[in-house]
């Protein structure tokens, strides 16, 4: 117990340099915590907004639908079951039908998806009641990366080829009714949206759809006949796959952060275990132990990241609880992230973060501590008091 | 290991405390080697005031250093307080410059971020005194070099003099049997040199602590009551002196 004190003593005596290596280590602890608050939460929004925007509370698939695979979209269509269309009547699912098509953007060809979706459907957070008939032109949506891929801007006039379900092309001019801000890439990329009748009707497939999507906590029909359920479990299994991924890049910049801390410390440990020859002599000398200094030396290193984690508190939980409750601008960074996100970003920290966090940079810090003073095991006193290296 | 009492009876006065037999201690020297001790013989009782003199290099801080259990004689043989210091584990002479005995330095050693308190107060911590108990013996060991007042300075506000009194009041704070003081007037003027020294006497004589000094300053020669002579790791001389 009596180390403790001594650990404490000398290095809150040691004044200056203890307090930079406090406060730098601080920093990476609170930088820690902001970085991976801020990337649960990213993962969480971008989650809610996709499940909002496309999942919902899962999706019935026509059989034939895949949606790795563009050449089964010729066929899957067909008529709803009674069951869904009463699901669809309540106002409790929305059907999507989802057609391959072409368009000529800036004179180029690219191939697309032609979704429709019915302008009155308040089961997803796809705006579809801008699909409003604009001067007999059929009105489309697309998102903003489609918008910026394809250069289109809102009023733009675009053409779109298609096959019918006879397989006869057929070629229309719709009017881009508003460009849609969306952080969800599933409703964005490679897609335009535009009324589900028109598309059924364009494309000679009445009544018809792809997929019907049930909106949030609807309880899916018993087994349909050629409809394959999805369930949202189903659906995220994707996204948990690519935040899983990313996890590791995540977890390297915390591995650099928490490097960059441990090298402070370490240097530090260092340096003091070189100058303070003389006193881990005197300190022989007065009839400590070697391993009793050793302790002392790896709890004054230990300290610095207590203090860290009390210096850290101090001024990290007003300021991640400020950045929690206000959201984090991040103009731009959308898609450098590889996630598109909301307009701001609010970050999520758990507990097990918090302490995670906090036990890993403790027990490094007094790993890193201990480390340099294995020297000391070999320290003859007498070199010692002369200030000798051994 | 035996309970020793701190107080000394007259019965114990004259027992031995240091017994050195054919003591030697070799130092490789490139590709030859140095005698730095040659067979030292000697015995020095508990409550003696001993120096050890010669010239530079004339293995005055080794005997000293082998004495105190911070080295270890080559070969022969140094009993101190009953314990053969040649197969002591690094452990039981911790343990035994822990309890028994108190050093001081040339450089004086104070630990430079603890008052003057904490460092008088250190190796009682070490023995695990209780706080209570501490104190008083701080503050006593305080008195004895007449710095009490000086308790919560800093070590880097003292002057030399202060300092090794300090010094002082570390070593003798938990009552040892044994002092070792190597060169402890090299960094004083003349003035504080006597001061420090009539500090020690007293506390031999008060407290029948045994000082051994290391040193070629005649200031403290002339303080001490039996001198040692070493001339390139041998005794030359053994001489009593008069009490001052
Ligand atoms: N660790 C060491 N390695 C090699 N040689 C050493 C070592 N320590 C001491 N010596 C040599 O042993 C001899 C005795 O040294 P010691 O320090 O005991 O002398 P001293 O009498 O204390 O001298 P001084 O009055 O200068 O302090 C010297 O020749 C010294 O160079
Ligand atoms: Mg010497």
């Amino acid at each position: 117990m009596y180390i403790f004190k001594l650990a404490f003593r000398n290095i809150l005596g040691a004044g200056l340099r203890t307090w930079l290596n406090v406060v730098a280590l601080s920093f990476s602890f609170v930088a820690i915590i902001f970085l991976q608050g801020i990337y649960t939460g990213m993962n969480d929004q971008v989650e809610q907004a996709t499940i909002d925007a496309f999942y919902g509370g899962g999706q019935f698939w026509e059989k034939s639908y895949d949606p790795y695979d563009p050449l089964t979209l010729d066929d899957a269509h067909a008529p709803l079951p009674a069951s869904l269309e009463d699901l669809v009547k309540s106002g409790q699912a929305a059907p999507l039908l989802i057609r391959p098509a072409a368009i000529y953007p800036e004179g180029r060809f690219r191939t697309i998806l032609l979704k429709g979706i019915a302008p009155q459907q308040n089961v997803l957070s796809i705006p579809s009641s801008l699909l409003k008939d604009g001067e007999g032109l059929i009105p489309a949506l697309i998102g903003t990366r489609m918008a910026k891929s394809t250069g289109l801007h809102k009023g733009d006039e675009l053409t779109i080829q298609w096959r019918d379900a006879h397989g006869t092309f057929d070629a229309r001019t719709v009017v881009i009714a508003d460009i849609v801000r969306t952080s969800v890439q599933e409703i964005d990329n490679g897609q335009v949206w535009i009324p589900l009748d028109q598309l059924q009707s364009l494309s000679a497939m009445p009544g018809h759809a792809t997929m019907v999507v049930l909106k949030r906590n609807t309880q899916p029909p018993a087994m349909l006949q050629g409809w394959e359920f999805r369930s949202l479990d189903y659906l995220l299994q994707d996204l948990h796959a690519v935040v899983r991924s990313k996890r590791i890049g995540g977890s390297i910049l915390y591995l650099v952060l928490l490097f960059l801390a441990m090298l402070a410390i370490f240097d530090t440990q260092v340096l003091s275990i070189f100058r303070r020859k003389k006193e881990m002599g005197t300190l022989m000398a007065l009839g400590m132990t070697r391993w009793s200094i050793i302790e002392l030396f790896t709890l004054e290193g230990g300290l610095h990241g207590i203090l860290a984690a009390c210096v850290a508190a101090l001024y990290g939980i007003p300021l991640l609880g400020y950045i929690a409750r206000t959201g984090w601008e991040l103009p731009g960074a959308a898609d450098t992230v590889g996630f598109a996100i909301g307009e701001k970003l609010f970050p999520t920290y758990s507990a097990g973060l918090i302490v995670g966090t906090t036990v890993l940079v403790l027990l490094v810090t007094t790993i890193v501590s201990f480390l340099p003073t294995r020297k000391i095991a070999q320290l003859k006193p007498t070199d010692a008091l002369r200030g000798k290296m051994s | 290991m035996a309970p020793r009492t701190h107080s000394t009876t007259p019965e114990t006065k004259n027992s031995t405390l240091i017994r050195t037999e054919n003591l030697d201690k070799i130092y490789p020297l490139g590709l030859n080697t140095l005698k730095a001790l040659n067979h030292v013989n000697l015995s020095i009782s508990k409550g003696e005031f001993l120096g050890l003199v010669g010239p530079s290099g004339s293995g005055k801080t080794t005997l000293l250093n082998i004495i105190g259990s911070l080295d270890s004689p080559t070969s022969g043989s140094a009993e101190v307080l009953g314990r053969k210091i040649e197969s002591l584990s690094h452990n039981d002479a911790a343990r035994l410059r822990n309890k028994h005995i108190g050093f001081i330095f040339q450089t004086y050693n104070l630990l430079p971020v603890y008052t003057v308190f904490e460092n008088v107060e250190f190796p009682l911590l070490l023995l695990g005194i209780d706080s209570s108990l501490r104190k008083i013996r701080v503050m006593d060991a305080l008195e004895w070099v007449g710095l009490a007042d000086r308790a919560d300075s800093k070590p880097a506000q003292l002057s030399g003099g202060q300092s090794q009194r300090v010094a002082i009041a570390r070593a003798i704070v938990k009552r040892p049997e044994l002092v070792l003081a190597d060169e402890p007037t090299a960094n004083l003027d003349a003035e504080n040199s006597h001061h420090i020294m009539k500090t020690m006497q007293q506390l031999n004589k008060d407290l029948a602590t045994t000082f051994v000094f290391a040193t070629h300053d005649e200031k403290v020669i002339g303080y001490v009551r039996r001198k040692i002579s070493l001339v390139d790791g041998r005794i030359e001389k053994d001489e009593k002196q008069p009490r001052r």
